[in-house]
């Protein structure tokens, strides 16, 4: 049974294993949007029902989706689709959820949207780490070939789709949506200069419409329910159910899907159980690594939208919630967080390059007692020097949190320098080990 | 090395004689590997039939028969273990592309290894959510549990692989496991070696939605 507070929409009937199979799909009703889309619909009825949906890409931009489809140039030319199955944001984890428990909703919606962007390729690019989940789509899309919903003349329509699982091979780089291009045509995930955006020129030049899997798996319900009925879920400019990810410091992490605008405080303390009895939330990160930390004072009692969180000086991105009580280390953290981007930053830039390799260098010696506050003001100058002079968003990614953290931890950060100058113990993080139970357990 | 070596390979003159000592492995690094730059022909690298119709049918996939790059290094690595030199000539020859080209590509993923690795591959996340929950000490577990057994297993930190539902995680052999104690490191090393099923009751398979076990029915 679901929480009362979770809305399954995206996650409907995902607790039962025959889902994800054609028959078990399509004995909930699957493939029903897919019908109604190529048979009776044509390619602008269906970019509008998304474009009056009002849906927003749930990869991390928030973009409307029907918007983005409708900039697609019409005519002959060949036009692709790729899925952005990369998942990489430390503390996102629901594609991997949708994908697993429900691939079938996620073939039916990249079909459809091909359909409104006319689009005669798709590819999803999934992050090769999800070994087990490429699997299952390998399997899934196996049977809507074999059923007729993938391939030539797709239910008689003389419409065509060919569909590629593509799997990636361990970059967070490649989850950008030009990088994911350059990954995909088989070179090395670089990001590449916009514009052009991918919507004019694209893969293989062509244009390219590219979506997360959240967000075309909202797409089957759009098409086959209404675009008022999606509406009727959420908030006016935040419209539909969110999976969000809710993972750190907390009893119950998972995924928990909810109508935007839920209170931040009921996700966090009535789904995912707060953190252990004694401790309270320090701060966390509304949307994923990448999103600028909010206090509990400033986040707890904000609705979790996309404009709420923006008005907050941060974000909803990808719609993951990372949890720090009160044992977590900021400083600590921030290094944490600056050790993935400088790991992960492709080089091809040199603010996002050099500026992630400094700032962990910096950082440790922050921790290490080895600095001075002046350090951090030079830590603060080189995240704004980061901000917005790179080709992609992956150095402002660190920098905006690890911005957010000296600014809004500045004592912590001085307390921390201090106590490890006097080479005083610093625990830098409490191991809640807690492990939950095996919840719910469902058979294999 | 002697200053007026002449290198066979490339016809490549060391510099004269220097005042200071030169670490030889660089004067070595600066001798071009010219059998990289070009596109090798199919008899030249001794191609399995069955790997050359794998590599085809990849690139068949595609509009542009470069994008099955990843997908044909994946096979090489499914068959070698690792992106071995005369793997990578295999696959250049059949994509008719540069063996540099595929190694530049190789080297960017943290996935494809350009150098020997252990059989079985266990990657623990060391990422925000998981180190919060002790992934260092997880991973600490791991490297005890498999030292000195380099050949058969690559024991490695790795970035957030999207599991912070069941932190502290790892994946072993491509398949995900977790809330792991530090102590199923030991076992989990044991089941490896030893053939058989890992750690089944921690499996991410087995695991339901976390809704249905947080009470609160509606």
């Amino acid at each position: 049974m679901p929480h009362r507070l979770e809305t399954r929409v995206l996650l409907e009937h995902a607790e039962d294993p025959k889902l994800r199979t054609i028959d078990g799909y399509r004995g909930f009703g699957g493939y029903s949007s897919l019908e109604k889309a190529y048979r009776e619909m044509e390619a602008d009825e269906v970019l509008k029902a998304l474009e009056d949906s009002g849906l927003r890409g749930r990869g991390g931009a928030g973009f409307s989706m029907g918007k983005k489809a409708s900039f697609l140039p019409r005519g002959e030319m060949a036009k692709y689709l790729c899925c952005n199955a990369d998942e990489s944001e430390p503390g996102a984890f629901k594609d991997r959820e949708l994908m697993q428990r429900n691939p079938h909703q996620l073939i039916e919606g990249i079909a459809i949207a091909a359909l409104a962007a006319d689009a005669g390729h798709a590819f999803i690019f999934i992050r090769g780490e999800y070994d087990a989940q490429a699997d299952i789509l390998d399997a899934a899309v196996a049977e809507a070939y074999e059923a007729g919903y993938l391939g030539t003349d797709i239910l008689g329509t003389h419409r065509d789709l060919e569909l590629v699982v593509h799997r990636g091979a361990g970059a967070y780089i490649c989850g950008e949506e030009t990088a994911l291009l350059d990954a995909l045509e088989g070179k090395r995930g670089n990001p590449r200069l916009k514009p052009p955006f991918p919507a004019v020129q694209g893969l293989y030049g062509g244009p390219t419409l590219i979506n997360n899997v959240e967000t075309l798996s909202n797409v089957p319900g759009i098409v086959g329910k209404g675009a008022d009925w999606f509406k009727g879920f959420g908030t006016e400019q935040s419209p539909g159910t969110k999976v969000v990810s809710v993972s750190g410091c907390v009893q119950r992490p998972g995924n928990y899907e909810v109508e935007l605008g839920i209170p931040t405080r009921e996700l966090i303390y009535d789904l995912a159980g707060g953190p252990e009895q004694g401790h309270e939330v320090k701060a966390f990160y509304p949307g994923g690594s990448s999103s600028p930390v909010l206090t509990a004072e400033e986040g707890l009692d904000l609705p979790y939208s996309f404009e709420a969180m923006a008005e907050a000086g941060s974000m909803l991105g990808s719609g993951s919630v990372i949890v720090a009580d009160d044992r977590v280390s900021i400083p600590h953290m921030a290094l944490r967080t600056a050790r993935f981007y400088h790991h992960e930053s492709c080089g091809k830039c040199t603010p996002c390059r050099e500026g992630t390799n400094w700032t962990v260098k910096m950082l440790e010696r922050v921790v290490r007692g080895e600095a001075t506050p002046m350090d951090l003001d030079i830590v603060a100058s080189v995240q704004e020097n980061i901000i917005g002079h790179c080709l992609c968003v992956l150095g402002d990614s660190m920098a905006m949190p690890v911005g957010a953290m000296v600014r809004k931890f500045r004592d912590e950060f001085e307390q921390v320098m201090a106590a490890a100058g006097e080479a005083q113990e610093i625990d830098p993080h409490v191991v809640v080990q807690a492990p939950p139970e095996t919840l719910g357990a469902t058979p294999a | 090395m002697s200053a007026d070596r002449e290198s066979p390979a490339s016809g490549f003159v060391a510099p004269g004689p220097r005042s200071l000592p030169v670490d030889p492995s660089i004067e070595e690094g600066r001798v071009p590997d010219r059998s990289a730059e070009r596109i090798p022909e199919l008899h030249e690298v001794d191609c399995p039939p069955d790997l050359r119709t794998r590599i085809e049918e990849l690139m068949g996939r595609y509009p542009d028969r470069k994008s099955a790059s990843i997908p044909a290094l994946w096979e090489i690595q499914r068959r070698d273990g690792w992106c071995t030199p005369d793997g990578i000539r295999r696959v250049a020859a059949v994509m008719r592309v540069t063996p540099a080209y595929l190694e530049s590509v190789a080297s960017f993923y943290d996935l494809l290894h350009t150098e020997p690795v252990g059989t079985h591959r266990v990657a623990v996340c060391t990422n925000i959510s998981c180190w919060m929950r002790g992934g260092d000490e997880l991973l600490d577990a791991f490297r005890a549990a498999a030292a000195d057994r380099d050949d058969e297993l690559f024991v490695t930190g790795f970035e957030c692989l999207g599991a912070c539902d069941i932190a502290p995680m790892a994946s072993i052999d491509e398949r995900y496991f977790g809330p792991l104690e530090n102590s199923d490191a030991a076992a989990a090393i044991e089941q490896l070696l030893a053939g058989g099923e890992v750690l089944p009751e921690k499996s991410l398979e087995r695991r339901g939605l976390a809704g249905d076990g947080a009470g609160g029915e509606a």
